[in-house]
C-alpha cells in the first residue's frame, strides 16, 4: 500500500504566487523518503496541504487509502507531523505537551501517561517532564516535537526540517532514532537542507524547484545521473613537480593537495595510476561537496537558468 | 490493524480540550479567578452599601440585592469572552492551535471545546462573585432552573463571541477594543444596575435592542422573580444568538478564516 499518494497537486496563493504547479508523488509503506528542494520550492506547502494546515487548489492527496478530500480525519490519525517551527504551548509543561498532543488523537488517559514516558524517555527529556516548554534549549524543543508527533504512533511521520539549528551529537542520535522508529515500520518523509543528512538516511528521493518535481527516485538511481564528481586527493608526501593529468580538469590546491574533477566515463584507477606513474602516492581521498548537493546544485541551476 | 472509532477518537479530544482550558484557567487563577472577586466586591462596597443607602429600594428589593445578579452576570458575560478570546488567540498567536488543527478533530468540536472552556470559567467566576455577593446581602434563589439556563446560555452566547473576536484577531489590540469599545458599554447599559422603567421612553426603547439586557434580566427573574422583561422571550433570544454564533463561527473555521492558508 502507498502511505502517501499525491496525483496533480496544484497550489496558488490569495496573493497569486503559485506554490505548486501539478505534483505527482507516491511514497511506498515503510519508506525512508527525502523531499528535498531550495526555499521556497514548494515543500512546506506541500507538507501543509497534506496535513490539512493549506487548502490545496486542485489535485488529491491520499493517505494509506483515506483520501483527505472525503476522509479527512481518518487520514489525519495515520499523520504524525514535526514542523518546521516550533508550534507547542510554549507555557506548558514539557509532560502535558505530550499527554494533551495524545488526547487530541483520542489516546485514552492512561495510554496517553504510558506513551507520553515512553517517548520522552526515548528522546532523553523524561528528566525535563515537569519543565515548563520554553525554558528548554533548541536542541530539546525539536526532540520535543518528534516526541509529541510520535505519541499517536502514526504510520506516516513527516518531518520539516526537524534538525535546522541543531549540533551534530544531537543531530547524529537523531538520525539514529529515527532509523530505528523506520526500521519498525513507521513510514518517514522529510525535507532536510543537509543533503548528507537525506543521502544518509533515505532510500527514495523527490527534488523539487518552482512548484514541479524535478527528479523523483531510488536515492542511488538519482545520485547515479550526477555525470562528475569532484574528488580531492591527499599525498603522502609533498609533490616533487606539478602532477600531470592530461584529460582531467584539476587544481593543485597546495603541494599535498590535488582537486580532481571526474566525468562519469572516466575512472580513478586511470588517475592513481598517473599518479603513481609520477612517483606521487595517495595518502586519501573525500568528495569535495556531498554528492547528492552537487546534483542538487547542478539541477536547481539548470532550472535557474 | 484495526482503526480507532472516530466517535471515540472525538470523545477523548474533546475531553482534553476541556481539561487543557481547565487547567489554563486554573493555572492563571490570579488572572482569572482572583479579579472578578475583588471588582464585584468594590461594586458592593460603592454602588450598594454606599450609594445603594441612599438609592433605596427597586423594583420592591434592597438596592443592593437588585444588582447582585446583573454584577454576577457581568462578571459571567467578561469572563467567558476573555477566556476564549484569550485561549484562541495565544493558541493562534503561538502557533500551537496547529496542534489542534492537525489532529484528527473537526472544526465543530474544537469550537465546542473552547465554548465548554468559556463556559467553565464563567460558571467558576459567576460562583466567586455570588459567594462575595453572600457577605453583603441575602440573595434569594426564585426560579434555580431559569437561573441555571440564563447563565449557561449567556456564558455559551459569549464564549462563542470571545471565538469570533479571535479568529479575525491579528494582534492583542484587536482583541481588547471589542470588550472595551462595544461589550463593557452594552452590560453598563444593560440594566445591570438599573430597571429601564426608570429611563426616558426613547432610552428604555433603545434598551430593548441589546441583547444583554434580556439576558441579565432573565437572571435577575431566576434570584428575584422581577424582571424588566419577558423571561420567555429572553431565552428564546439567548437560544437564538447562541445557534447562530455557533453556525458562524464553525462555517468561519470551515472556511479557514484565520487560521488556515
Amino acid at each position: 500500500m502507498q502511505a502517501l499518494s499525491i496525483r496533480g497537486l496544484t497550489k496558488t496563493y490569495a496573493n497569486g504566487v503559485q506554490a505548486l504547479r501539478g505534483i505527482d508523488l507516491d511514497v511506498a509503506e515503510g519508506d525512508f523518503f527525502a523531499l528535498l528542494g531550495p526555499n521556497g520550492a514548494g515543500k512546506t506547502t506541500t507538507i501543509g496541504i497534506i496535513v490539512s494546515m493549506v487548502e490545496k487548489s486542485g489535485g488529491t492527496v491520499s493517505v494509506f487509502g483515506h483520501d483527505i478530500d472525503r476522509a479527512l480525519d481518518r487520514a489525519k490519525t495515520c499523520i504524525g507531523l514535526v514542523p518546521q517551527e516550533i508550534n507547542f504551548n510554549q507555557f506548558e509543561k514539557v509532560f502535558t505537551v505530550i499527554s494533551n498532543q495524545a488526547g487530541f488523537y483520542g489516546i485514552p488517559r492512561a495510554l496517553a501517561v504510558e506513551r507520553s514516558e515512553k517517548y520522552l524517555r526515548q528522546l532523553q527529556l523524561w528528566d525535563k517532564r515537569d519543565t515548563i516548554a520554553r525554558s528548554l534549549s533548541g536542541g530539546m524543543k525539536r526532540r520535543l516535537m518528534i516526541a509529541r508527533a510520535l505519541v499517536h504512533e502514526p504510520r506516516l511521520l513527516i518531518l520539516d526540517e526537524p534538525t535546522a539549528g541543531v549540533d551534530i551529537e544531537i543531530r547524529r542520535s537523531m538520525w539514529d532514532f529515527l532509523r530505528g522508529i523506520n526500521a519498525q515500520g513507521t513510514t518517514i518523509i522529510l525535507t532536510t537542507h543537509y543533503l548528507e543528512e537525506a543521502e544518509s538516511l533515505c532510500r527514495h528521493i523527490a527534488i523539487i524547484d518552482g512548484g514541479r518535481i524535478i527528479e523523483h527516485g531510488t536515492m542511488s538511481g538519482v545520485i547515479r545521473k550526477l555525470n562528475q564528481e569532484t574528488f580531492v586527493l591527499n599525498f603522502r608526501a609533498p609533490a616533487a613537480a606539478p602532477p600531470q593529468l592530461p584529460g582531467y580538469a584539476f587544481r593543485a590546491t597546495d603541494d599535498h593537495t590535488l582537486e580532481v574533477d571526474v566525468r562519469k566515463e572516466q575512472g580513478l584507477n586511470d588517475i592513481f595510476a598517473r599518479l603513481s606513474q609520477q612517483g606521487i602516492e595517495v595518502d586519501s581521498m573525500r568528495n569535495k561537496v556531498n554528492r547528492l548537493e552537487e546534483l542538487f546544485m547542478r539541477l536547481v541551476e539548470r532550472r535557474g537558468g | 490493524m484495526a482503526e480507532e472509532p472516530l466517535g471515540r477518537i472525538r470523545r477523548i479530544g474533546f475531553q482534553t480540550v476541556v481539561r487543557r482550558e481547565f487547567s489554563r484557567i486554573l493555572r492563571i487563577w490570579g488572572q482569572t479567578l482572583v479579579p472578578p472577586a475583588v471588582t464585584a466586591a468594590l461594586y458592593f462596597v460603592i454602588f450598594g452599601s454606599l450609594i445603594g443607602r441612599r438609592i433605596g429600594q427597586m423594583d420592591g428589593f434592597d438596592y443592593t440585592q437588585y444588582i447582585a445578579p446583573g454584577l454576577i452576570m457581568m462578571a459571567v458575560i467578561s469572563n467567558s469572552y476573555a477566556n476564549v478570546v484569550s485561549s484562541f488567540f495565544g493558541a493562534k498567536f503561538g502557533k500551537h492551535i496547529e496542534e489542534l488543527l492537525v489532529a484528527p478533530l473537526p472544526n465543530w468540536l474544537i469550537v465546542l471545546g473552547y465554548v465548554a472552556g468559556g463556559l467553565l470559567r464563567g460558571l467558576l467566576v459567576g460562583v466567586v462573585v455570588t459567594v462575595v455577593a453572600l457577605f453583603f446581602t441575602h440573595v434569594p434563589v426564585t426560579h434555580p432552573f431559569i437561573v441555571a439556563g440564563s447563565v449557561f446560555l449567556t456564558a455559551v452566547v459569549f464564549s462563542l463571541g470571545g471565538f469570533f473576536n479571535a479568529i479575525f484577531a491579528k494582534n492583542f489590540d484587536q482583541i481588547s477594543w471589542f470588550p472595551t469599545f462595544v461589550l463593557t458599554p452594552l452590560i453598563y447599559l444593560g440594566g445591570v444596575f438599573y430597571s429601564v422603567t426608570l429611563l426616558p421612553p426613547w432610552a428604555a426603547k433603545l434598551s430593548y435592542g441589546n441583547p444583554i439586557l434580556y439576558m441579565v434580566n432573565a437572571f435577575r427573574h431566576g434570584f428575584l422573580g422581577t424582571s424588566d422583561v419577558d423571561p420567555g422571550l429572553a431565552f428564546m433570544i439567548m437560544g437564538a444568538f447562541a445557534v447562530a454564533m455557533y453556525v458562524v463561527v464553525v462555517m468561519l473555521m470551515n472556511r479557514g478564516v484565520g487560521i488556515r492558508e
